[in-house]
């Protein structure tokens, strides 16, 4: 019995002491780097209003979709260097790669920009994999740098049966995307997809040579989107005014979307600076060999 | 009705008219984008299995299926007839229809008949059924070592793994779930 309950729960086991391990590697590397390890609070009165993300209320608040409002205002604030792992939350996300309560780290630093940080992950995946390959499903990745970067409007020419322009304009973006692009990327080598729609980076800052583009990327290693990246926006004005027309697309209205007027506040302070966010569980799927979310977690939310 | 957050593995619902069930499911979200619900459906009236994905908000109509206790009574050249005891009424259910169920089926067998409407779409067994070993090796004398198995062929025409202990005429109960052999039965 290959997949039998006892089969699950040992691999199951040999998983978690995996994720502790890589918890740990990763807290090393940062503190080496001279982040410091921040805490901030799970409960807030609101999320940044995105379209497509759902926030679980808590009581009079919400539990937060992810830190980066409270890591901002931190940078606001005059730390420089940042990083967090913890708990997020986003209603009715389940999947073999996701789950409604799931892992983050973000990480942020003051006076740099997107391409910056792609040298961090560089960094931090060759910290995670010193032997430089990685097995996945059958297959090897080579983990070296520089792992190669695509802007997304190519990686539509590359792999899509339609440019990038096309799919947003017929309203199949996402199912061009997950159909034809993403499970061909990072399939030899880890691939920085780079250079998004500005309507598909609402935080982000726009390309002072293309307004019409975001600095944002996302880190991807054996078909499976890792992380989430941007250039911070730091103007106010423009800020709200994108907070403004997401809460004005969101059909219908929600309730659970608000003005983050505290986070708009102290925007204005905050120096320069990129931040990004990597889904811990998936990088556990990835470094143990693992094609289920559900076997990289102590409990599943149906197991509860 | 079903909306898109409902749909999971197993769930059956309509689909230009015709009942599928949901084989295959999985929930992907490409980063900031909108969810997507990717099902594997196959048409239980045709039993063709396609891909289609779906977006949040759409609605799904559940489909309007009945599970009656029958009978099997024969075949004949339109298919396999059942009869509800209760009412008399028969249905006919052709052969690609049942697909290797009918290998356990015996005559007056209770089984449950899936009812789409007056249409008969599939049955299902008892969890064990006995049938009687037609052709199987001749025992090897000594060869008393657990888990030493041989090919056999039941009454139907059906293959499958026994203890090298099972010989022809031999009645044996099989799990109708995976068609794997249980014990030897005692008549």
């Amino acid at each position: 019995m290959a997949n039998g309950p006892d089969a699950t729960r040992a691999v199951r086991r040999d998983n978690l002491y995996a994720r502790a391990r890589i918890i740990q590697q990763i807290r090393a590397f940062f503190i080496t780097h001279t982040y410091l390890e921040v805490e901030t609070p799970h409960r807030i009165p609101c999320n940044a209003p995105e379209e497509y993300i759902e926030p679980v209320p808590s009581v009079d608040a919400f539990l937060h979709t992810s830190p980066e409002l409270c890591m901002k205002r931190l940078l606001a604030a005059g730390y420089p260097k940042l990083f967090q792992l913890c708990r997020c939350w986003r209603s009715a996300e389940r999947g073999t790669r996701h789950l409604p309560e799931f892992t983050l780290l973000e990480w942020y630093a003051s006076h740099s920009d997107y391409s910056d940080l792609m040298y961090t992950c560089e960094e931090l995946l060759c910290h995670l994999v010193p032997t430089g390959t990685l097995a996945w499903q059958g297959s090897t990745i080579s983990i070296q740098p520089p792992f190669e970067r695509i802007p997304l409007a190519q990686a539509f020419t590359r792999y899509a049966p339609m440019p990038l322009d096309d799919a947003i304009a017929a309203d199949c973006f996402e199912e061009t995307y997950t159909e034809h692009v993403e499970p061909r990327l990072g399939i030899a080598a880890p691939v920085f997809i780079y250079d998004y729609p500005a309507k598909m980076a609402a935080l982000a800052r726009t390309k002072a040579d293309a307004p019409h583009l975001a600095e944002r990327f996302e880190l991807y290693i054996g078909g499976m989107e890792l992380a989430n990246a941007f250039t911070e926006l730091t103007d106010a004005y423009e800020q709200r005014q994108r907070f403004n027309t997401a809460l004005e697309t969101i059909q219908p209205p929600n309730p659970h979307h608000l003005m983050p007027e505290a986070f708009l506040a102290e925007l204005e302070q905050m120096p320069p600076s990129a931040g990004i966010a990597l889904g811990i569980d998936r990088l556990v799927m990835l470094l143990t060999d693992t094609a289920e979310i559900d076997a990289v977690v102590a409990f599943t939310p149906e197991e509860l | 009705m079903y909306s898109s957050s409902d749909l999971k593995k197993g769930l059956k619902i309509m689909i230009d008219g015709e009942p599928h069930v949901i084989e295959g499911f999985d929930f992907t979200k490409p980063g900031k984008g909108q969810a997507l619900y990717k099902c594997k459906l196959r048409n239980m009236i045709t039993g063709s299995l396609f891909d289609r994905t779906y977006r949040s908000g759409e609605n799904f109509e559940p489909a309007p299926l009945e599970e009656r206790d029958m009978q099997y009574l024969y075949k004949d050249e339109a298919g396999y007839v059942f009869m509800d005891a209760k009412t008399f009424e028969q249905v006919i259910l052709p052969e690609q229809t049942l697909g290797n169920d009918y290998y356990f089926l015996t005559d007056n067998m209770e089984v449950k008949v899936l009812m789409f409407g007056d249409q008969g779409i599939g049955i299902t067994l008892p969890n064990f059924v006995n049938l009687t070993v037609t052709h199987a090796d001749p025992w090897v004398k000594g060869d008393t070592a657990a888990g030493n198995n041989k090919p056999a062929t039941i009454e139907s025409g059906y293959n499958l793994q026994v203890p090298s202990f099972v010989e022809e005429g031999t009645l044996i109960q099989i799990d109708t779930r995976t068609g794997e052999y249980v014990t030897r039965v005692k008549e």
